[in-house]
């Protein structure tokens, strides 16, 4: 009787723990990195310190150490003098891949849009590998990103963090570790999505009762499963502490575990903080309503993105240890984007723990996020915020990392991180920047001018022959 | 001088005291580029009723109402912010503020005669906001709607005028493979309909099918002064647009571009302009596969006159930028610098836009290199003016950039 327990217990307990395999496990593996030393480079550490004419090492995959430290004898020495290191550039807002060049129509993979609710859908089942854009950005010194799906729904699906390396699956690109982003979107687009079709929502508060319905739902959803958890762990124990038998047995049969549902999976992850909550809003009044309605579900919105308001409550997102994903300079182009100032980076990065990021939403932007940064710094210098390099490269490295959960293995070059490096010919704040190499795990994945390192897509093969070089 | 007329003349000085406008102005220290792509010097600038009156390495010694010390900072023209809908578009998806293009009226795919100029708006806030960036002039687009030819523009001067229009009006008309979709699935059908319209042209056949009376009368007139800017990016579309213009005898700019490059000779001995976005590098469509950031640089060695547009209206400001990458992907600093500033008015037929005596007073003082992210226009001056430079955007910083709201910011009125 003991033996047919602990077979029944081992059996339950996987699903009872809601401990399910990874599904879609990343596949990434870097192969070994290269041993490299850096002389005496500018580095823009990515956690606020610029280190003047200072060495870098890299091995095994990792940053060794910064300053001094032991170099092996097979290092490659590079000459880094007037030439700038940053961590590598982090987006935390991409649809690569969900909306890849070219952009036909059988491309468009990127918004379910057929219900304003589809938190079971996760970005990762739409993304194209052989999207040039990845390594378009590459050359930009981007090394990881999240893509995510659109906002044409109140809750779009999961985002994905990937590795900025080429492969024929996105399980290659991966980032092994991160957890996955909820896509949320305020405002003008599931209302107007929706609406259109005479269907709810249709106003604002339309999106704010269709939202606080599902995360009812969801809540309902994880207290059914607690229990039943509760349920299993008592059984085991009783087992364990031998009690009669037959008692425990009926108890662990009656106890049917409730039958998973992938949008309340992705909504219950949320609420228990497994998932990162990434939030569509542009105007300082629906952040704020948002950020009361967590409150009122005990859950934790991650980041704003687009916020083009959220200069006015720069105060409010930093108390709340709310981050905004931000452009420099898109306005307008929708009425909740009107108000949109050049300075709004800037002022949300100002209070203490305030925390900024510039994301790009765009194929291009992607591409020069640290021309993004650039102006968005500039910016707050003229309104006379005194921002330095070292403290504007965070928006688009570390505070990046945190935004999507990283920033424990990359985001910053300090000792241990994951070696996602970017060598620069100049200052990264500037037009006339360009990545020179950059580092993925220690991997040298792009340089400038090597056609050996510049990877080019299946797509991208066999397109314009014949054509005038 | 009597007291009236003393009272009268200290009346006028107040008037432009309080209005920020000095008569006259010297700009003292500039590292100036002329707008045109020679080096830069370092010179003065005397402005005076509006025009620039002199232009030389010392003028400390002339008379002026307010001097500006540019201190080396770059000076150049007030800089082209490209093909817009600026003053056509408030909000770009508040559809009954944007007046930039026909939809849903069916009434053929050709209209020349459809004048975006008739709804250009001057007070629209995407102006200043443009202007104070550094911009003095914009090319007005017809955008394509679902329209072959979808109607005509010219330059427009950002000086607040109601009807501040320049140069040659333009024709918009869209050959590339995504409108081509909307007319019958082909692009084939643009050329198709495009010939048959200008065979309607020449015979005096009242019964007309594809134009109107007045769109026929428009074609007639710009096919002899206007000039027709084609939106196309394939090789092969571009060819047909060489051919097409040279077969009934039109003026021809090109638009879009993105595979330019690969038929540079022929746009080359053709003497075609092309309008590019220097940051167009993806295959974002099969009509732009050999999309590519150098496209700038050999159009240029190709001996193309070359200029610059973003696809952008509210941040047209973006422009310099664009520029400024031309330039890190080998395009020649001073060449971007011309295609900025002075070009765009030379090749739309604007007054010419240089630094040079007698030549109206559009000057930008830059707070460092004017194609440089880490720049920008620290004084704009539009007709011999200095702009305030405020905007919807900067009183929205004035109010929010204080830590302390006090009653509200409602009550910052900046």
């Amino acid at each position: 009787m003991r033996r047919f327990f602990f077979a029944l217990t081992t059996l339950l307990l996987p699903i009872a723990t809601q401990a399910q395999p990874a599904a879609f496990p990343s596949t990434y593996e870097a192969p070994p990195g290269q041993t490299v030393l850096f002389k005496n480079a500018t580095i823009l550490t990515g956690d606020g310190r610029r280190l003047d004419s200072t060495d870098l090492y890299i091995a095994g995959g990792k940053i060794k150490w910064v300053g001094e430290g032991e170099v092996a004898p097979n290092a490659v020495q590079v000459d880094a003098r007037d030439r700038w290191i940053t961590p590598g550039l982090i987006d935390v807002h991409s649809h690569l891949g969900v909306y890849p060049s070219p952009g036909v129509a059988a491309h468009s993979d990127g918004n379910e849009a057929t219900a304003p609710v589809t938190a079971e859908v996760w970005a990762e089942h739409s993304v194209w590998p052989q999207d040039p854009g990845f390594s378009r950005a590459l050359a930009g010194g981007v090394t990881a990103m999240q893509i995510l799906p659109g906002s044409a729904n109140l809750f779009g699906g999961r985002g994905v963090t990937l590795k900025n390396v080429p492969s024929i699956s996105y399980q290659g690109m991966k980032f092994p570790g991160a957890p996955h982003g909820l896509k949320m979107a305020c405002g003008e687009n599931p209302k107007r999505v929706y609406g259109n079709r005479t269907q709810a929502p249709s106003t604002r508060m339309g999106n704010v009762a269709a939202y606080r319905s599902a995360w009812i739902r969801a809540q309902r959803y994880q207290a059914d499963w607690d229990r039943y958890n509760q349920a299993v762990k008592d059984a085991a124990e009783a087992a364990e502490n031998d009690s009669s038998g037959a008692s425990v047995a009926s108890a662990l049969l009656t106890n049917t575990p409730p039958r998973r549902n992938l949008e309340l999976d992705t909504l219950a992850g949320a609420l228990r903080g497994d998932i990162l909550v990434h939030m569509h809003c542009y105007r300082a009044d629906e952040m704020l309503t948002i950020l009361d309605m967590a409150k009122e579900f005990g859950y934790r919105v991650g980041t704003f993105h687009h916020g083009v308001e959220a200069y006015k409550i720069a105060d409010q997102l930093a108390d709340n240890e709310v981050c905004g994903a931000l452009w420099a300079d898109w306005w307008g182009f929708k009425i909740e984007a009107y108000d949109g100032i050049q300075e709004n980076i800037a002022l949300v990065d100002r209070p203490a723990g305030g925390c900024a990021i510039v994301h790009s939403d765009s194929d291009e932007g992607i591409q020069r996020l640290n021309q993004e940064a650039a102006k968005a710094m500039l910016r707050g210098n003229r309104a006379g915020l005194d921002i330095p390099p070292e403290r504007a490269i965070r928006w688009i490295t570390y505070n990046a990392a945190k935004s999507l959960g990283v920033h424990e293995q990359t985001g910053s070059i300090e000792s241990g991180k994951m070696a996602d490096v970017v060598l620069w010919n100049q200052d990264p704040f500037s037009v006339y920047a360009k990545p020179l190499r950059v580092y993925i795990d220690g991997v040298l994945r792009y340089e400038q001018n090597n056609p050996s390192l510049n990877p080019q897509s299946d797509f991208e093969l066999g397109q314009l022959m014949g054509a005038a070089q | 001088m009597s007291i009236s007329r003393l009272l009268f003349a200290l009346l006028g000085s107040l008037l432009l005291a309080s209005q920020g406008q000095a008569a006259s102005i010297l700009i003292t220290n500039g590292t100036v580029f002329t707008g045109d792509d020679t080096e830069s010097n370092q010179l003065d600038i005397l402005i005076e009723d509006g025009l620039i009156e002199a232009v030389a390495s010392d003028l400390s010694d002339a008379r002026a109402d307010q001097v500006i010390d540019a201190a080396g900072r770059p000076v150049t023209p007030a800089l082209f912010a490209g093909i817009t809908a600026a003053g056509l578009s408030e909000i770009g998806m508040v559809y009954e503020a944007v007046d930039s293009r026909l939809n849903e009226l069916y009434t053929g795919l050709m209209h020349p005669e459809f004048d975006v100029r008739k709804a250009y708006n001057p007070l629209s806030s995407v102006v200043p906001v443009t202007r104070i960036e550094g911009y003095g002039y914009s090319l007005l687009m017809a955008a394509s709607g679902d329209r072959t030819i979808s109607g005509q523009g010219s330059l427009v001067r950002f000086d607040g005028g109601f009807d501040s229009f320049e140069g040659k009006t333009t024709v918009y008309i869209n050959v590339d493979g995504y409108s081509g979709n909307k007319i019958g699935g082909s692009r084939a059908a643009h050329w198709m309909l495009l010939e048959s319209t200008f065979d309607e042209l020449s015979v005096d056949d009242e019964d007309l099918t594809l134009i109107s009376a007045a769109g026929k009368a428009a074609l007639k007139t710009l096919r002899r002064d206007g000039l027709f800017v084609f939106h196309a990016n394939r090789a092969s579309d571009i060819l047909q647009v060489l051919a097409f213009s040279r077969k009934h005898k039109l003026s021809a700019v090109i638009s879009g571009g993105q595979e330019a490059w690969i038929v540079r000779e022929a746009l080359a001995a053709s003497g075609t302009t092309v309008v590019i976005n220097a940051l167009d590098n993806l295959p974002g469509s099969f009509d732009g596969l050999g999309a590519r950031l150098d496209n700038a640089a050999l159009l240029h060695e190709a001996g193309i006159t070359l200029l610059f547009t973003s696809g952008e209206t509210h941040n047209a400001r973006k422009l310099r930028q664009v520029a400024g990458n031309a330039v890190t992907n080998g395009l020649p600093y001073e060449v971007a610098m011309a295609a900025m500033t002075s070009l765009p008015a030379e090749i739309f037929g604007g007054r010419p836009r240089m630094i040079a005596p007698g030549l109206r007073a559009d000057v930008v003082i830059w707070s460092g290199d004017p194609l440089e992210v880490t720049s920008a226009a620290d004084q704009v001056i539009i007709d011999g003016k200095l702009d305030p430079m405020t905007s919807r955007q900067t009183q929205l910083l004035e109010r929010y950039l204080p830590t302390d709201p006090g009653l509200g910011r409602a009550y910052i009125s900046p």
